[in-house]
């Protein structure tokens, strides 16, 4: 059997007054392609169908969704992964406003990233070379900066769904931790100042969904209780 | 149109990779009123897949480590027809350019004394060839590019640059004095179209590897500032000059670092041979990337490829140890799982030389100002174009980049960009206003696609361009193959020229952005045809079967195409640096 | 940083170790409860009363008290404001929680030193 069931959300303002699940039929065959080579191939059918994509290997975060009710990248993720009983049901990422079909609109998601002030800062004056780092310094930042702002991890977090105004989410916290954790960054008071409140880092509740969908396999997480420490450790 | 909003800005930059957000960020920090316009959320531009390092004589490897050998290798990597004061500039701020990207918060990898780690990449020496292999390429894990672009872009908000992402940029304004004064946008989530007026027009779009089938590049890369440029009629230079990288992960065309034969790794047949060492016996898989991409044809063509078409080569990387391979290629690990099916650690990867990288480009000089020729024959600045990164022609790769050039020609030239526009802006601009037969002018594509209402459909005319290119164009050239190929391009501008847009809508409407992109496909792919065609030798990567050998009698030129006579015509190449003597031509062997 | 009013500390770090502390005093409290009945199996009023006159016993009980309430407080305040986005809505039923756990704490000051 190489016909896949595919279930794609449809949503478009102009002609939609609300959304709708589209079933299509395509013929695989046998081939464990990507996601994303059934959304081109569903595209070359229906040019009215929308996603975002780049770099199609997994390293761009473009191709965020939800597929078969996980979210993760089209690109990276063959069918033998998701599909069930030779269905797979495609729809946008969760949680935030849907521009078109499995389009989402990212400004939430993109502030609360701004927010935590996302470059290296360093008081010092720069030297004439680069600023020296040992190898066990640098082997803190692995784990955290190959982030891609996917949003597969904030997206299927509860606590970002219900605050995403004020919870940073677990992209942006383990890019807050990722400069705490830098030799080289100085500003980590005014990074822990400014997000010791209530909301901020403390509404991680612990459910590791973000650990459970991140596609390049990070942990944000154990970035967050690295801040709540950090926060412990500088309290008075 | 006389509906149509306008934004003005002092400088706006068509692209948000690498060379596009470096040169903003210069401008950003002046103050100056830039925006950077881009198609996709910058940290999403190809850019982000650059793997193995960016390369500079810092000298951390090798603390006696010279720009000139730098110099040396890019000279004669380029197989001489890179300019030498391009390449001069860039090898000397190199270092300047990388140690800002540390300061900026770039996570490269260390050695043990805490300075940037470096690895050997390709055509690199020491003492102009004669000290045997560099290791001049500085990295970030195999993540360097990732690491690189959100670094300038987390800078770029830093210094709060205007950012218009998922905006399209779609024609190039030009005044009745045939400057460039602005650009059509679209912006891709409602739709609406825009003129923006701007004094200094930076394209930095980038390449477009998407007119070959298969390709390592993102399936942005579609030549949307060559498309522009073209349209406008401004020349575009050695646009012939396609890079194969040797290994693109067979069937997939995802990128393998060369970085992976850096750190030891080499290519191997059917045998199990390790046949670099008879092409080439000195650097071995370390060779040109041209050469190594002739050369894993060849074994292909001669019956020692391997799999069960014979089709492709492998990258043995085993012997390299797990702990090497997850410190230092922990991405090549991760790719060649998803995309080849092969644990890097236990089996070697399928590979097979796939379409990489534009060397060719918009002409332009050290400033980034791009450049068209009058009718003397004399370079000619065109009044507020400029050009950085890929889709520029500086030209520092000349016919064939050596490996890490690109991010360094990105900071390096995307910075020299940013740096003179505020010097210029500071002396003050002329700027003339476009009238409104010059904005609808560049509006006729768009109405064109907008208004079609029967005729073939995008994705199809798309693959057909792909098939062409790949059948017609590829490592080995032939004269009727591209005879063939040319034509082929000529007739598939008519049918897309009566192409048809179905979806109309206007929000988020990525078909119509698609449609778009084909025009500048069909525009970069035609001037390559041509180009090649033309060229009757064999240089760097471009390599003809009829006209195997280097022609620097007649040859050792730029190719420089006017669009609108479809005409190929030379330019001469720089060859006089301020600081070093003149590197002459010779024969290049690795 | 995100500005709050109604929340028991006056940072997230103070309600988060403020819940994690008087987690540990339900726990140590809990533990000994039963420790206690399970020691004394034939549990009688006169030796249950007697505990309980105890003074030590009585700040350990008060505390524990305070403990809930604080616990409450905190993770009531959290669920209020993750589901009910009516500010005044969200006000009368945090208003409500204070009321009732402040009742519930003086109440139970006078059971203890009350008998």
């Amino acid at each position: 059997m190489s016909t896949l069931q595919v279930s794609v959300y449809r949503y478009n303002a102009e002609t939609d007054s609300a959304p709708y699940m589209q079933d299509f039929e395509i013929d695989t065959h046998g081939r464990d392609l990507m996601v994303l080579n059934i959304l081109q191939m569903l595209k070359a059918k229906d040019s009215t169908l929308v996603f975002r994509a780049s770099c199609r290997e997994g390293v761009c975060g473009s191709d965020g969704m939800n597929m078969n009710g996980k979210n993760g990248l089209a690109c990276v993720t063959p069918l033998s992964e998701v599909v069930k009983n030779n269905k797979l049901v495609l729809r946008p990422l969760p949680g935030l406003p849907v521009m078109r079909d499995l389009v989402v609109d990212m400004a939430l998601f993109y502030k609360q990233y701004e927010r935590i002030q996302p470059y290296l800062q360093n008081e010092n004056p720069a030297p004439a070379i680069e600023r020296l780092q040992s190898p066990e310094e640098r082997d803190k930042l692995d784990g955290l900066y190959e982030c891609i702002l996917c949003a597969c991890c904030s997206t299927s977090c509860p606590s970002f769904w219900w605050n995403p105004d004020k919870f940073v989410g677990p992209a942006g916290l383990l890019w807050a931790y990722r400069f705490m954790a830098d030799s080289r960054d100085t500003a980590t008071r005014d990074r822990l100042a400014e997000i010791d409140d209530p909301f901020s880092v403390f509404r991680c509740r612990g459910i590791m969904n973000c650990v459970n969908v991140c596609p390049k396999g990070l942990n944000p997480t154990r970035a967050i209780g690295k801040i709540r420490e950090l926060l412990m450790a500088n309290a008075t | 149109m006389a509906t149509m909003r306008n934004l003005s800005f002092d400088a706006i930059i068509i692209g948000g990779g690498g060379a596009g957000l470096r040169a903003a960020l210069e401008l950003a920090k002046s103050g100056k009123k830039t925006a950077v316009l881009s198609k996709v959320f910058p940290t999403r531009s190809h850019t982000v897949s650059a793997q193995g390092g960016i390369t500079c004589a810092i000298g951390s490897a090798d603390p006696n480590d010279d720009w000139r050998w730098h110099m040396y290798d890019t000279v004669k990597g380029s197989d001489y027809i890179g300019d030498q004061d391009a390449i001069e500039y860039m090898c000397t701020e190199g270092p300047k350019a990388v140690f800002e990207l540390e300061h900026m918060g770039l996570p490269f990898s260390r050695f043990d004394n805490g300075r940037i780690y470096q690895r050997p990449f390709g055509g690199q020496s020491k003492d102009f060839g004669k000290g045997g292999q560099a290791a001049r390429t500085c990295a970030a894990a195999d993540r360097t590019g990732h690491a690189l672009l959100h670094t300038l872009y987390q800078n770029n908000l830093k210094s709060n640059t205007v950012f218009l992402n998922e905006w399209y940029a779609v024609d190039l304004v030009r005044n009745q004095k045939n400057d460039v004064v602005g650009v059509i946008a679209m912006c891709i989530e409602t739709g609406e179209v825009v003129l923006i007026k701007s004094k200094a027009t930076v394209l930095a779009t980038g390449g477009a590897g998407r007119i070959y089938a298969s390709t390592t590049n993102a399936l942005i890369n579609t030549g949307d500032g060559i498309g522009m440029a073209l349209r406008a009629g401004f020349p575009v230079q050695d646009i012939e000059m396609w890079q194969f990288h040797p290994t693109g992960i067979h069937g997939a065309g995802v990128l393998v670092t060369e970085g992976c034969r850096g750190e030891g790794g080499y290519l191997i047949n059917k045998d199990g041979e390790r046949f670099m060492e008879r092409y080439a016996p000195n650097a071995k898989d370390l060779a040109g990337r041209d050469v190594v991409a002739r050369s894993m044809v060849l074994e292909i063509l001669e019956g020692r490829g391997c799999g069960e078409n014979g089709d492709h080569v492998m990258l043995k990387l085993d012997h390299l140890g797990e702990d090497v391979l997850l410190k230092r290629l922990p991405g090549i690990v991760e790719l060649s799982k998803t995309f080849a099916h092969v644990d890097p650690v236990k089996e070697p990867i399928p590979v097979v030389p796939t379409c990489h990288y534009m060397m060719g480009g918009i002409p332009t000089n050290v400033h980034g100002q791009a450049l068209t020729i009058d009718e003397n024959g004399k370079d000619t600045v065109i009044n507020g174009l400029y050009a950085c990164g890929e889709v520029a022609c500086v030209s520092v790769h000349g016919s064939n980049r050596l490996g890490g050039n690109s991010l360094l020609d990105l900071v390096v030239f995307g910075r020299a960009a940013g740096m003179y526009i505020e010097e210029s802006l500071n002396n003050g601009f002329e700027y003339h206003e476009p009238t409104d037969s010059d904005v609808e002018a560049s509006l006729l594509r768009l109405n064109r696609w907008n208004e079609s209402s029967e005729g073939e459909t995008v994705p199809d005319l798309k693959a057909e361009l792909q098939q062409i290119m790949q059948n017609n164009f590829g490592v080995f050239r032939k004269e009727e193959n591209m005879q063939k190929g040319v034509k082929l391009l000529a007739e598939l501008r008519e049918r897309i020229a009566h192409a048809y847009l179905p979806d109309k809508s206007n929000g988020f409407n990525t078909a119509r952005i698609e449609a778009l992109e084909l025009d500048n496909l069909l525009e970069v792919a035609e001037a390559t045809a041509i180009a090649a065609l033309e060229r009757r030798e064999s240089r760097g990567a471009h390599s003809r079967e009829d006209y195997p050998d280097r022609d620097d009698e007649n040859w050792l030129k730029h190719s420089i195409y006017f669009p609108a006579e479809k005409k190929l015509g030379q330019r001469d190449v720089n060859f006089s640096p301020k600081t070093v003597d003149t590197f002459e031509p010779k024969v290049r062997t690795y | 940083m995100v500005t709050n009013i109604t929340n028991l500390g006056r940072s997230g770090v103070s309600d988060w170790l403020i819940q994690r502390v008087t987690a540990i005093v339900l726990a140590l409290y809990t533990v000994f409860i039963v420790a206690y009945m399970l020691f004394h199996p034939e549990l009688d009023y006169a030796t249950w009363s007697a505990l309980f006159q105890r003074t030590w016993m009585r700040i350990f009980t008060l505390l524990a008290f305070l403990s809930i309430a604080a616990h409450a407080w905190s993770g009531l305040w959290i669920i209020s404001t993750d589901y009910i986005k009516h500010a005044y809505a969200r006000l009368g039923v945090q208003t409500f929680i204070i009321v009732a756990l402040f009742v519930f704490v003086v109440w139970g000051v006078q059971v203890l030193w009350g008998a």
